[in-house]
């Protein structure tokens, strides 16, 4: 098979603090940025993986995204989930930094967890696998 | 009106209070996970989301709003009824208080 994953999306209300949000909160960094009318082709990547699977910042313009979004929220459940080496110092980083966790750092059976807002409309989970 | 009796016949709502007890205040996300995750329980997030109604009914829980959020909390007081209609006695063997 030679399809593989090298972009996944993430739906944004706003690219522009979005992307500041992704690089200087969390310390992703940017990738690409192509500008594509209204918005951009805007992906960013872990400094840990350069070359590794990109995070595309999408807006979520079509109406059928915020209703999307708003109902995962309501019910609070993360949009996707990203992998830490550390959770806890992670959590204690984000923590100062402003960021507004909804799940403090939770052990699971093989992986701990926590549920921050991503201030763009979305809960992110962060996950370390302790298996 | 659920009342406390039967809001902890139900091995899923004594398991939800457990886990509150061990860290008050989460997420039904958070409760989901523990309780599918931790405690092996097959159930979906509409049973969970039914199991905790059932418990708020009772006063057993209160949900508390935080902006767009919404979190579980504990309360044991109305468990109270319990300890005032069957009060506990002695410390020594229970046969010796109940003839």
């Amino acid at each position: 098979m030679t399809i593989w994953i090298n972009v996944t999306s993430i739906l944004v209300d706003d690219q522009k603090k979005a992307f500041d949000f992704y690089t200087n909160v969390l310390g992703f960094e940017k990738k690409t940025e192509i500008p594509l009318g209204e918005a951009s082709w805007l992906t960013v990547v872990s400094p840990k993986h350069l070359d590794g699977v990109e995070l595309l910042l999408e807006p979520d313009s079509h109406p059928a995204a915020k209703t999307f979004k708003a109902a995962l929220v309501e019910d609070d459940i993360p949009f996707t989930s990203l992998a830490v080496d550390d959770l806890d110092a992670e959590h204690a980083r984000l923590t100062e930094a402003g960021v507004r966790f909804t799940q403090a750092p939770t052990e699971l059976p093989g992986v701990k967890i926590a549920v921050f807002d991503d201030t763009c409309g979305n809960l992110i989970q962060i996950a370390e696998a302790t298996a | 009106m659920a009342d406390i009796y039967h809001a902890l016949s139900a091995e899923a709502r004594r398991l939800i209070l457990d886990e509150l007890l061990e860290r008050n205040g989460q997420s039904l996300y958070e409760i989901c996970n523990r309780l599918i995750m931790k405690h092996g329980m097959d159930l979906s997030r509409q049973a969970i989301s039914q199991h905790l109604e059932v418990l708020e009914e009772a006063g057993l829980i209160s949900t508390e709003r935080d902006g767009r959020y919404k979190f579980h909390y504990i309360n044991t007081a109305p468990l109270q009824e319990i300890a005032e209609r069957w009060p506990l006695k002695g410390q020594g063997d229970p046969h010796d208080d109940l003839d």
